[in-house]
């Protein structure tokens, strides 16, 4: 598939938006490190509030006719996209709320802000679910159909958003060492599961094959002729292919640059804020990378009727 | 009903006549214009609802090549019309037609995306998703006589490889025509069943090309000529 940036920073951004808020609630819910001061959380709240923002107006880009985009929250019940718009939506009022009231401080409603904080972060949760599976429920695309790709976006975006919430916390007063276990902790789960995928989608896996999409069983089947000279829409949006050698050495630098360089910058450099910031900018260009692979490693099946064999 | 496309490929000879009857009628049709990129440029490119392509089977001396024309199959369980967010996507409950509703299109790609057969192209010029219409414009149409309300690249093909009917009814010339050859669905383990089928190329026995006897007199002066002139 061909990877557009204005969909990667949108994941990325969206799913640390969504991350950050869901685990700046919780922190603030039980209390971790006695939680964070008041300014922090406004600061890592409206943080959240932005990058989801910021992902949603670029996902607008990747749209070629961007006038009818506020018919896509018209078919809830059956497009994962339509789902992903409306839940989006529906997160903002509850997280405005929650930070509003943790904001003004009132004492009478403080349920009405946990309330409000709760649903903001099942939102957020269920909204990461969407984006995962927008590509996850695609049949067409063996790499994406999978429940690891959502799994893949909930502990990706937990991840990030763990870091930034350490990145907010290290301005504060609070004693930051739960926050760098939650984020080592995340950062073991995310690595884990996207082990996971990759050698899941290493395989040839079972799938269609260049005979079942001809129909063509009894022998080999041989591309002679595509009937176009300069490509298509679906070359350009479909043909794009990573060569291997590429996309194993991005996997390394998905695994050094996202995983293992945060873990050893918190790790050895502890509570430093500036080895904080450097772990938060090498995990996101590690995030990056990873979905621009997520992309690119994509095989659609209309491949098999420009020659591939299997995709 | 369940209109749609049974294909020949015994018949078809790979002329891309359908794709060019596609384009004329479809280019000032109900989805107008499917706009071309340079076409009289160095990178020719453009939006068709039907592309044919051609591939060899079987190893020589027992292969085969097979002219393959896709369009839209009008899928009984379309995933594209399912994951469009904007209700653009629709399937005619009376018809089985898929359609693009241009005014409702957003152009994200998603049904594209979900589509396994190709059959959706974006139209850069206006930002919509565009697709074969079994031209629903003509198969209706109350102006003009009886045989010819069938989709232009059935009207056009020299080889009578495409027949248009009703998949659903047992009786229809296309149902009896699948029934009777073999007709089978493209990749039918995704589990889209597309409406329209292709008919498998009938068993052939291989030209024989041992055998053929000694080089005659004439043989031989050709061989010469050959040799002699320089193409």
């Amino acid at each position: 598939m061909h990877p557009a940036f204005s969909v990667i920073f949108f994941t990325v951004s969206s799913g640390a938006g969504f991350g950050l808020f869901a685990l700046l609630y919780l922190t603030d819910l039980f209390g971790l490190s006695g939680g964070l001061p008041i300014e922090q959380k406004l600061v890592a709240g409206a943080l959240a509030l932005v990058l989801v923002a910021a992902g949603l107006a670029s996902s607008m880009f990747h749209l070629a006719n961007p006038k009818n985009a506020w018919r896509a929250f018209n078919r809830f019940r059956t497009s994962w996209l339509s789902r992903e718009g409306v839940f989006a939506m529906a997160f903002y009022p509850f997280a405005i709320i929650y930070l509003g009231l943790t904001w003004l401080v009132v004492p009478e409603l403080e349920v009405l802000r946990l309330t409000a904080g709760a649903l903001a972060t099942l939102l957020a949760w269920i909204t990461l679910f969407s984006t995962g599976m927008i590509y996850g429920c695609l049949k067409t695309i063996r790499q994406w159909n999978s429940p690891l790709v959502p799994a893949n976006y909930l502990t990706l975006g937990h991840f990030t958003g763990a870091l930034l919430l350490l990145a907010v916390a290290g301005h504060g007063s609070v004693v930051l060492t739960g926050y760098v276990s939650l984020v080592l902790a995340l950062l073991v789960v995310a690595a884990s599961l996207k082990a996971i995928y990759y050698f899941w989608i290493a395989g040839p896996g079972a799938g269609p094959t260049i005979k079942t999409a001809t129909g063509f069983t009894r022998g080999t089947v041989r591309l002679l002729d595509t009937g176009h000279t300069h490509g298509t829409f679906l070359t350009q949006e479909f043909g794009f292919q990573v060569a291997r050698q590429f996309s194993l050495v991005l996997k390394a630098f998905v695994f050094v640059a996202g995983f293992v360089m945060p873990a050893l910058i918190l790790t050895l450099g502890g509570d430093v804020s500036v080895a904080i910031y450097a772990a938060a900018v090498t995990a996101l260009l590690g995030m990056v990378a990873e979905r621009w692979l997520f992309f690119a490693e994509a095989r659609h099946v209309i491949n098999l009727y420009h020659g591939a064999q299997h995709c | 009903m369940r209109l749609g496309l049974v294909i020949d490929l015994d018949v078809c000879v790979g002329c891309h006549a359908c794709a060019i009857a596609c384009k004329e009628w479809n280019a000032s049709g109900t989805t107008a214009p499917l706009t071309d990129y340079q076409p009289y440029g160095a990178e020719p490119s453009g939006v068709w609802f039907n592309r044919i392509r051609s591939y060899e089977v079987g190893e020589y001396p027992n292969n085969k090549t097979i002219n393959f024309p896709m369009s839209c199959m009008h899928c009984e369980d379309a995933d594209c019309v399912t994951v469009c967010p904007t209700g653009a996507s629709y399937k005619r409950a009376e018809d089985g037609i898929v359609l693009v509703d241009q005014n409702k299109c957003m152009g994200c790609n998603y049904c594209s995306w979900a589509c396994p057969y190709g059959a959706r192209e974006l139209d850069r010029e206006s930002g919509t998703m565009k697709k074969c219409t079994l031209c629903v414009d003509r198969i209706y149409d109350q102006q003009i006589p009886m045989e010819e309300r069938q989709p232009a690249c059935v009207l056009t093909c020299p080889a009578h490889a495409r027949m248009f009917g009703d998949l659903d009814d047992p009786n229809s010339a296309v149902s009896s025509v699948v029934r009777e050859r073999g007709g089978y669905q493209l990749m039918p383990e995704l589990g889209y069943n597309p409406t329209n089928h292709y008919l498998p190329v009938r068993k052939a026995k291989p030209i024989p090309t041992e055998n053929l006897g000694k080089p005659g007199f004439k043989d031989k002066i050709k061989g010469i000529a050959n040799r002699i002139v320089k193409r």
